[in-house]
Formats: C-alpha cells, sequence, structure tokens
C-alpha cells in the first residue's frame, strides 16, 4: 500500500493546529470471505473537506458506514474528536449523513423531516420548528416546508436532506454519493452549493464517490480506494499531477501508460510512467521546430480525432505500435489538426512523465 | 405475445366457466336468503326479507355471529403484535437459526387444518390439561393468522429497504423512537391489510374450529354446520352464509386495494 506522506490540509477556519475529527486505525470490514474494508488508516483535520474516491466494490461507502455506525468493524478503531467510538451506535455518534437515496421520511413533511433530529432530542415543538425552518432557509428551501418529500424534485429533496443533517450542527458531515442521481447540470450547481456551505459552516464533510472530476473539484484531499484499501491520499493537485501507481493514474482522469520497456526506449528509464494526454503536443511531421534537451519527439500517425467542444481528444499510433491519446485545446477554427491517418510529431517534456511505483 | 382469433375466444370461454363455477353458486345462495319458498324451488317466485328477519332474532345465529367477531378481532390482535415483532426480528436482525424460523413461521398456513386441529387438540387437552373454551379457539386461529401479518409486514419491510431506519438511527434516535417514528407509520397499510386478511381467514374458518371449541363456544361457521341439514333452519343458514360471504369479501377486498404487496397477501 503506498501512501503519501501529506499532513493534513489546514482547516479553513484553523485556531492553532487543527483537530483531528475522524480517526481511522487499521479499520478492517469483512463481509463473510470478503474483505470489504482491507486496513485503513486514515486521519481527516476539522474544517477539512474529504473525498473518499474510487470504483464501485473499492471499500469507500463501507468505509463510510463504519464512520457512520451503521456497520461494525471486523478489526480496528474508528475515533472522532479523539474518542473511541468503534462499538457506539449510529445514534451515539456526532456525525450525520446524507443518503444516497436522500432517505427523506415520505410521511412527514418537509420541515417535520429537517425537524427530526431536534425532535427526538426532546426539544419543544416551536423551537424545532424554528431552528428547522433556518436550515431549510439555508439550502434555500424556505418556502417548501409545508410540502411532502414524493412533492420534490431530485435537486429539492437533496438539500433537504442536507438541511435535515445540518440543523443538528454536526461535527462532521458523511455524504454518500449525495449528487449521484442528479442530472449534470444541477450536480454542477449542486457542486458549488455543497462547497460554499461546508466554508460558510466549517464542518468536515466525508465525500463519497466515483466521479474523480467531483472529487478533485471540491475536494481539500482526496483518497483513493481500490480493493477495501487507500491507494494514494493526497491533494487534489497530488493525485491527478503525481499519480503514484498505474491504477490511480488509470482511476483518475485519462493516462498514457508506458510500460517498462516503452520508457527505456524514450526515456532511457526501465520503470513504468504516466503521461497527461494535455501533456502532449502534436506538429506537423515534417516541421523544422528543433527540441530542447528536455523534450521527447515520437513520430506517429493519428488514428482518430474525437471533437469535444473544449478541444480535440486525438489517438495516435507510434511506428513501434504504442498508443497515445493526446488532448488539444480548441483553436477557435472549424478546421483543427489531427485528421485520421496524418503524420504528425508527438512532442512532451521529460518533465511532465511520472514514474510510477510498481504495483505490489 | 399475440393470439389468434380463436385462441382468444376459447381462454375467454374457460375463464368465464371458471368463473361462473365459483360465483353462481354463491349468488344462489344469496338469491335463496329472499326466497319465500321454504324448500327454495328454483327460480324464486317471490321477494321476502322473512328469513332475514328470522335470521336476526334467531338467537343461537346471533350469539354465534358475536363470538366469531370476538374469536376473530382477538386472534387477529394478537396476529398484529406477533407477526410484525416477527417480521422486524427476520427482516432486521441476523441469528442463528433464522430460515428454520422463517419457515416454522409460515407452515401453519400451509399445515391441513385437521392435523393443526388434532394437533392443537391433543396439546390443550392432553399435554397442558386445560379445558376448550373460546380462548382455545383464539390461540389457534392466531396461528394461522400470524402468517398474513407476518408475510405482509416482512415484504413491506423487504421493500422500504433500511435507509430511512438507518436515518432516523443517524439523526440521533434509539431502536424504538425509530421504531414508532419511522417505522410503524411506514407498515401502516401493511398492518391493515394483514390486519383485515387475518380476521377473514379467522371469520369462515372451521376444521381448526371443530377441534378447539369448546362447549358453548359456538362460531358462525360451526353453527351453519350444525343448522344446515334442519329443514326448517335451511333458509336462516341461507341469511347467515350472505352474512359470512360479506364479512370475508370486504376485508379481502379492502386488503388487496390497500396493499400493493399482492404477491404476499397470504
Amino acid at each position: 500500500m503506498t501512501q503519501a506522506t501529506t499532513p493534513p490540509a489546514a482547516a479553513p477556519a484553523a485556531t492553532g493546529a487543527p483537530q483531528t475529527a475522524i480517526r481511522l486505525r487499521g479499520l478492517q470490514k469483512h463481509f463473510g470471505d470478503v474483505a470489504a474494508v482491507d486496513g485503513v488508516d486514515l486521519d481527516i483535520a476539522d474544517g477539512e473537506f474529504f473525498s473518499m474516491l474510487g470504483p464501485s466494490g473499492s471499500g469507500k461507502t463501507t468505509v463510510l458506514r463504519l464512520i457512520a455506525g451503521f456497520e461494525s468493524a471486523s478489526a480496528g478503531t474508528v475515533e472522532l474528536g479523539g474518542v473511541d467510538v468503534t462499538k457506539a451506535a449510529p445514534f451515539e455518534r456526532d456525525v450525520h449523513t446524507v443518503f444516497q437515496d436522500y432517505a427523506l421520511f415520505p410521511h412527514m413533511s418537509v420541515l417535520d423531516n429537517v425537524a427530526y433530529g431536534l425532535r427526538v432530542r426532546g426539544m419543544a415543538k416551536k423551537q424545532r420548528r424554528e431552528r428547522a425552518q433556518q436550515a431549510l432557509d439555508t439550502v434555500r428551501l424556505g418556502h417548501l416546508g409545508s410540502r411532502r418529500p414524493t412533492q420534490l424534485s431530485g435537486g429539492q429533496r437533496q438539500r433537504v436532506a442536507l438541511a435535515r443533517a445540518i440543523v443538528l450542527e454536526p461535527r462532521v458531515l458523511l455524504l454518500d454519493e449525495p449528487l449521484g442521481a442528479l442530472d449534470l447540470k444541477l450536480r454542477e450547481q449542486m457542486q458549488v452549493e455543497l462547497k460554499q456551505l461546508q466554508r460558510e459552516l466549517g464542518i468536515t464533510f466525508v465525500f463519497v464517490t466515483h466521479d474523480q472530476e467531483e472529487a478533485l473539484t471540491l475536494s481539500d484531499r482526496i483518497a483513493v480506494f481500490d480493493a477495501g484499501r487507500i491507494q494514494q491520499l493526497g491533494t487534489p493537485q497530488e493525485i491527478y499531477e503525481q499519480p503514484s501507481s498505474a491504477y490511480v493514474a488509470g482511476f483518475v482522469g485519462t493516462t498514457n501508460l508506458l510500460d517498462a520497456e516503452t520508457s527505456q526506449r524514450l526515456l532511457g528509464v526501465a520503470a513504468e510512467h504516466a503521461l497527461r494526454p494535455e501533456r502532449l503536443r502534436l506538429t506537423p511531421a515534417n516541421d523544422t521546430e528543433s527540441a530542447d534537451a528536455g523534450e521527447v519527439r515520437i513520430p506517429a500517425v493519428v488514428v482518430e480525432t474525437i471533437y469535444l467542444g473544449t478541444g480535440n481528444r486525438v489517438h495516435l499510433r507510434t511506428e513501434d505500435g504504442l498508443e497515445l491519446v493526446a488532448l488539444e485545446q480548441s483553436t477557435g477554427s472549424l478546421d483543427d489538426s489531427g485528421h485520421r491517418g496524418e503524420q504528425v510529431t508527438v512532442r512532451f517534456a521529460r518533465a511532465d512523465v511520472v514514474a510510477l511505483t510498481p504495483a505490489p | 405475445m399475440t393470439l389468434s382469433t380463436t385462441a382468444k375466444r376459447l381462454l375467454a370461454a374457460v375463464t368465464f366457466g371458471v368463473l361462473a363455477l365459483i360465483y353462481l353458486p354463491l349468488l344462489v345462495v344469496v338469491a335463496n336468503s329472499v326466497n319465500s319458498n321454504e324448500s327454495m324451488t328454483w327460480p324464486p317466485d317471490h321477494l321476502t326479507f322473512e328469513w332475514w328477519q328470522r335470521a336476526w332474532h334467531s338467537a343461537g345465529a346471533r350469539d354465534a355471529l358475536l363470538t366469531s367477531l370476538e374469536v376473530g378481532a382477538v386472534a387477529t390482535g394478537i396476529a398484529l403484535v406477533l407477526g410484525t415483532l416477527l417480521a422486524m426480528a427476520l427482516q432486521r436482525y441476523s441469528f442463528f437459526g433464522k430460515n428454520t424460523v422463517n419457515l416454522l413461521v409460515i407452515l401453519p398456513i400451509a399445515l391441513p387444518g385437521v392435523v393443526t386441529g388434532i394437533a392443537l387438540n391433543n396439546g390443550f387437552r392432553g399435554i397442558l390439561g386445560i379445558d376448550l373454551t373460546l380462548w382455545t379457539i383464539v390461540i389457534a386461529h392466531a396461528t394461522f393468522c400470524i402468517v398474513t401479518v407476518f408475510n405482509n409486514v416482512q415484504a413491506r419491510l423487504r421493500r422500504m429497504g433500511t435507509s430511512l431506519e438507518e436515518a432516523s438511527a443517524d439523526l440521533g434516535a434509539g431502536v424504538f423512537t425509530t421504531f414508532r417514528l419511522v417505522t410503524l407509520p411506514q407498515l401502516r397499510s401493511a398492518l391493515l391489510a394483514g390486519g383485515m386478511l387475518a380476521f377473514a381467514l379467522s371469520f369462515d374458518e372451521i376444521i381448526v374450529t371443530t377441534f378447539t371449541a369448546g362447549d358453548g363456544a359456538t362460531t358462525l361457521p360451526i353453527w351453519i354446520l350444525n343448522n344446515m341439514f334442519r329443514p326448517n333452519q335451511a333458509p336462516v343458514v341461507n341469511v347467515v352464509a350472505v352474512v359470512l360471504i360479506v364479512f370475508s369479501i370486504i376485508p379481502v377486498w379492502l386488503a388487496q386495494r390497500l396493499s400493493s404487496d399482492v404477491d404476499a397477501v397470504r
């Protein structure tokens, strides 16, 4: 297991050293013979926007459910704010969850849904309704309190679920793929709102997602999960620019993987390397532009060009059969470069190639 | 899939024939309850409500009706509590022997009534040494009434999933608060459906009742059986049969409408 030794990012509202909101040590969860979580150590700082990124079945949701208390750990410990809660029931933990399916109570009005947590804490009706109304105002749904959850759109339900959790002023908010069910436009809008909300409230957000772009956009730090383990832990920049393994490089964004043999030929180093498509530059095959010392040049032929709106994704094949993908920014011209079958020169800087640690 | 015209007509005829076979005799019973001819000649020549009046004033029939209502209500009550608890246990918790318990709970509805009847009769009198009373009928009925409640509640719990209950716990509610504020309201229509089916089952049960009824505990079906072949009671029996039909059909019909778990009505 490879983990970057990055210290937790400073909390936005840091007063002195950031406290640890969540501490996981040697956490394991087995379902029968399957290890869903296979030894996770993690510290999440107070006020951090932390994402757990991975494909389905990678263990990220199980880690979230272990923090919330819906699953009991097979081994290891969960600490919240310095207190060991490994054996505590969900209702004894000061964390609240925004569920993937929102889990709003269908037999209650929106306002009663939001007031639920206050109600079970024994707060008087008038007072809890006021607080719930405030929370609904925060998510800009103040006018819909008397509706039933079924009468709301997906985005509105999402916000009710958020209001229901934040009205209790938890230290930690757990979000289980909260935007998964929304369409693209709404998802992008909710991403901005989530980020703003998190900044305003100063609550620790633990965000589970399989969407690498979402994780990169929102997070202070990301843990990339695979097979029940953290494959890499770091800031979005670190994860994207310096993926530690072929797995991370392939899961987060598109990447060109250069195997040891190819790397030996192109770079003179016999180890696996990753190269982001946007780092490749294409010039005509017969160009006379001189190469500086740090640049690698390879002749290639264009296999396919895919128009993306913001640019072109160009699939290339070199003379010795290496397949590469390049991303070209749109120039605004209606006739961009890279026609199928065209001979080109692929150029990239040595500094842009990232060495990967070999798979264990 | 499209069917040929001949096949469609054939199917329609068979369907109609089977339905007629089931429901025509019922209609005859209803018609005979207002047939003025005491020997029930067909077709009836005059309408009369004399039999209804006689049935109303028949102390035996009225007592039997009350007994049946009482047995049905208490057995349903027991079934609602125990069936719900069982369904919660089997759907929400895991424990040793869970599948066996599941099977054992459902079994009474599949067992032949005569077997259940004899077994309970032996159990009550031989093993426990208690006399048969109204309450032995209630307990006997509860054994199969539990199944309908259990099935309805279990199907609802399964469809509901655990996320609402998890959300409730997550927001700070303990186990009982969650059950009261979240689970129970979600189960309401399933309980109503299961309860009404249970009541209908109990109301027209005769075999198990025969073996578990004490002296003087006569339910409506037993009263019918006892009076059916007495010529002067025959018209009244028809009336009582109609009452039985109504009390059995309405709950089942309501239960069907209430519960979309049509697959799990029994």
